[in-house]
């Protein structure tokens, strides 16, 4: 008896320091050819493993792509950009042990954003502590925001009312075609909970009654299960909270296997995600499924596609699998380059009091002008929608946008 | 009510692919004594053999176990005799935790070069049919899953308890020393029993990339789960192996419908206070443990 236990405690203590020494790898890309003055150093905190890979991934793509056409114009006050990512291992822990070392070891120059608010929170207390702005593009999160940090600067859309734009689709609606109810599962992430009890508020205000509110992990092993009772609820929408495709996937095969097809089915992230996106769900279950967010690839914005036809150059593909971090990441070199050439300066005092003046801003995803806590407010929100392997802009109404597909196609189409 | 069975059946189906995935781990500490952290990589790996097979070659992943099952065993057999079999010494448990990491890094850095980060998952048409049976839908991918752990559990109970093979490594996991005085070549049977373990691992894994978007990362969540099922089941038992998932994936799925925040937290507090009350787990039996 006692051997068993003490191997069970050995077991368990010597697994324990296994977990703990996981550690952080990093790599550095150079922006362009060397030049005599003394390069730029620009540093970033990047989930290229975990939870947040993929997007990791493709923000990497992004800020690479950004420095690689700032150098050929000549980098930054006439110095080339380099740029230093570590890997964070999807872990805000790792994220902010990142920053120290990019801030006292890499001495970096200048920091941007790493993926997800759930890491750029932390973060950002961490360039505040040494007075770095961080300019980043996926932390649009109320939590984000609510230490009120003066240095951090989201170019991308503010998450909370980014689903407003379905919930006044819903609203426009006569009163014999609006959906009667509507589930919402939500994962435990600081992106997700705000939009989905969001959505809950304003469409139970319209009339249409919530079968489903859940808060879940985001663990793929406990997709199925949830998915399940939210298929058995048969709610007309589903509103998804999910930060990652396995998540949006999981429920899909969930619901196909339940022979669940909602009229209208939103997901938080996920299918804003290409190439990347269809791969995980197939060709043949995404018709019909909606996604908010600030771009997409087949943007009118003339930034917008000269910098898909380069990533198109590099990457292949089509535009719409240009995955939507790929142009927040872009979005935020862009403003980051702004800021240097009107302050002629890499100060950071000098950048933080420069974006705060309210001077509006352009960039792939359209405008940028921030308010005191650093959001976004010239951002405008649209919702995508998959269409026959097409990843369209359906709302709001007009503007570029096409016809809802409603109700959403059967899957397997 | 309909939402309690739902979460029955879904736990008793996905019960059945964990035991699928954690036979190996638990039969491969049954005979040789190592906790194979490598366990949740091997899943992922044989889910990407699945996968390439599929994507690239179209051969239907189910149909693909006639190759995968074979490479498993071979990587198996290899990976005893590259790294296990050094391990002697009073601290080879604890040793093997390290070496088996150690692999399970190797592997992962493989996937990682050869396929990317990014998610992957493949659909066979059972992989999202379903037959409709008293109000339920049951998956096929998921009865599927439930056929290959029955069939893959009694067919490791029958190769123990009813071949010449199986009483060897029966008596290897009861005395090592006893088994070599009696003739029995210990490390054949240990490369075979690393093999198999690996091979069953396969099975596992083609279902869980036909139920799950998987990366290299996947094993991290998998090793922790399978890991908490065998210690549960009592270490090297295969039955206990079976009864554990059942009641573990069952007791998370009931939990999910009222709160799925805590859902992982009920899933390992069911595992300390079972162990508290019995530390061999379910089925575990020190007796034949001790060596």
């Amino acid at each position: 008896m006692i051997s068993h236990r003490a191997r069970f405690l050995s077991v368990g203590i010597t697994a324990a320091v296994l977990a703990a020494t996981l550690a952080a790898c990093s790599s550095s890309s150079s922006g362009g050819k060397s030049h005599n003055k003394k390069p730029i150093l620009i540093g970033a905190s990047l989930s290229q493993s975990g939870q947040f890979s993929a997007d990791g991934q493709a923000f990497k793509r992004g800020y690479e792509l950004w420095a690689k056409d700032q150098n050929a114009a000549g980098g930054l006050l006439g110095r080339q950009i380099h740029l230093t990512f570590l890997n964070d291992n999807s872990s805000p822990t790792t994220a902010t042990t990142n920053y120290q070392t990019l801030i006292n070891v890499k001495h970096v120059d200048l920091t941007i954003g790493p993926f997800s608010s759930l890491l750029t929170a932390p973060s950002a207390t961490v360039a505040h502590r040494y007075n770095y702005a961080l300019v980043e593009g996926a932390g649009g999160a109320p939590s984000v925001f609510a230490t009120k940090l003066n240095n951090v600067f989201d170019v991308s859309l503010p998450v909370a009312a980014s689903l407003l734009p379905m919930i006044n689709w819903v609203a426009s609606l006569p009163a014999s075609k609006r959906p009667a109810t509507a589930a919402f599962p939500t994962s435990n992430d600081p992106f997700t909970q705000p939009q989905v009890q969001f959505a809950k508020q304003k469409l139970t205000a319209l009339g249409v009654k919530s079968v489903y509110y859940k808060v879940f992990p985001e663990e793929p092993t406990q997709i199925k299960g949830i998915a399940d009772q939210v298929a058995a609820k048969k709610a007309a929408i589903v509103v998804l909270g999910a930060t990652a495709i396995p998540t949006v996937s999981g429920f899909t095969q969930a619901f196909i296997q339940a022979h669940y097809n909602p009229k209208v089915f939103i997901a938080t992230a996920g299918p804003d995600q290409g190439a990347a996106y269809l791969k995980a769900v197939g060709h043949y279950n995404n018709d019909g499924v909606m996604v908010p967010n600030a771009w997409f690839g087949g943007s009118p914005n003339p930034q917008s596609k000269e910098m898909v036809a380069d990533y198109i150059a590099k990457y292949h593909g089509t535009a719409s699998g240009v995955n939507a971090d790929v142009a927040e990441a872009y979005s935020v070199g862009q403003v980051l380059t702004q800021a240097v050439e009107a302050t002629h300066s890499i100060s950071n005092a000098k950048i933080i009091a420069y974006l705060h003046q309210g001077v509006t801003l352009q960039s792939v995803q359209g405008p940028v002008r921030f308010n005191a806590l650093g959001e976004n407010l010239a951002a405008t929100a649209f919702v995508f929608q998959w269409q026959k392997n097409n990843f369209v802009q359906v709302l709001p109404p007009g503007t570029g946008s096409v016809a809802v597909e409603f109700p959403k196609a059967p899957w397997g189409m | 009510m309909a939402q309690f069975l739902q979460a029955v059946v879904d736990g008793v189906l996905g019960g059945a692919v964990y035991a699928l995935m954690a036979a190996g781990l638990t039969l491969i500490f049954g005979v040789m004594d190592i906790i194979n952290i490598a366990q949740g990589i091997l899943v992922v790996l044989a889910a990407y053999l699945s996968y390439a097979l599929s994507v690239h070659l179209h051969i239907d992943p189910l149909l693909g176990l006639l190759i995968t099952v074979p490479a498993m065993f071979v990587l198996g057999v290899a990976i005893e005799w590259a790294f296990m079999r050094r391990l002697r010494g009073r601290e080879r448990v604890a040793m093997s935790l390290l070496v088996s990491y150690a692999v399970a890094v190797i592997i992962e850095g493989a996937l990682y070069q050869a396929f990317g980060s990014t998610p992957v998952g493949y659909l066979p048409s059972y992989a999202i049919k379903s037959v409709h049976i008293f109000g339920f839908y049951l998956p096929y991918i998921y009865l599927i899953g439930f056929g290959l752990a029955a069939a893959a559990l009694a067919a490791i109970y029958l190769m123990l308890y009813r071949t010449k093979f199986g009483r060897s490594v029966r008596a290897t996991m009861q005395d090592k020393v006893a088994a070599r005085l009696v003739g029995i070549n210990v490390d054949r049977v240990a490369a075979l029993t690393f093999g198999i373990g690996v091979a069953v691992t396969a099975a596992g894994g083609m279902v869980f990339g036909a139920t799950n978007t998987f990366n290299p990362d996947s094993g991290y969540d998998l090793i922790s789960r399978l890991l908490s099922i065998v210690i549960l089941g009592g270490l090297g038992s295969i039955a206990g192996a079976l009864v554990a998932a059942l009641f573990m994936v069952t007791a998370e799925e009931i939990v999910n419908i009222w709160q799925p925040t805590w859902a992982t937290a009920v899933y390992y507090a069911v595992l300390v206070i079972v162990l508290l009350v019995r530390p061999t787990g379910l089925l575990g039996k020190r007796e034949a443990r001790a060596q």
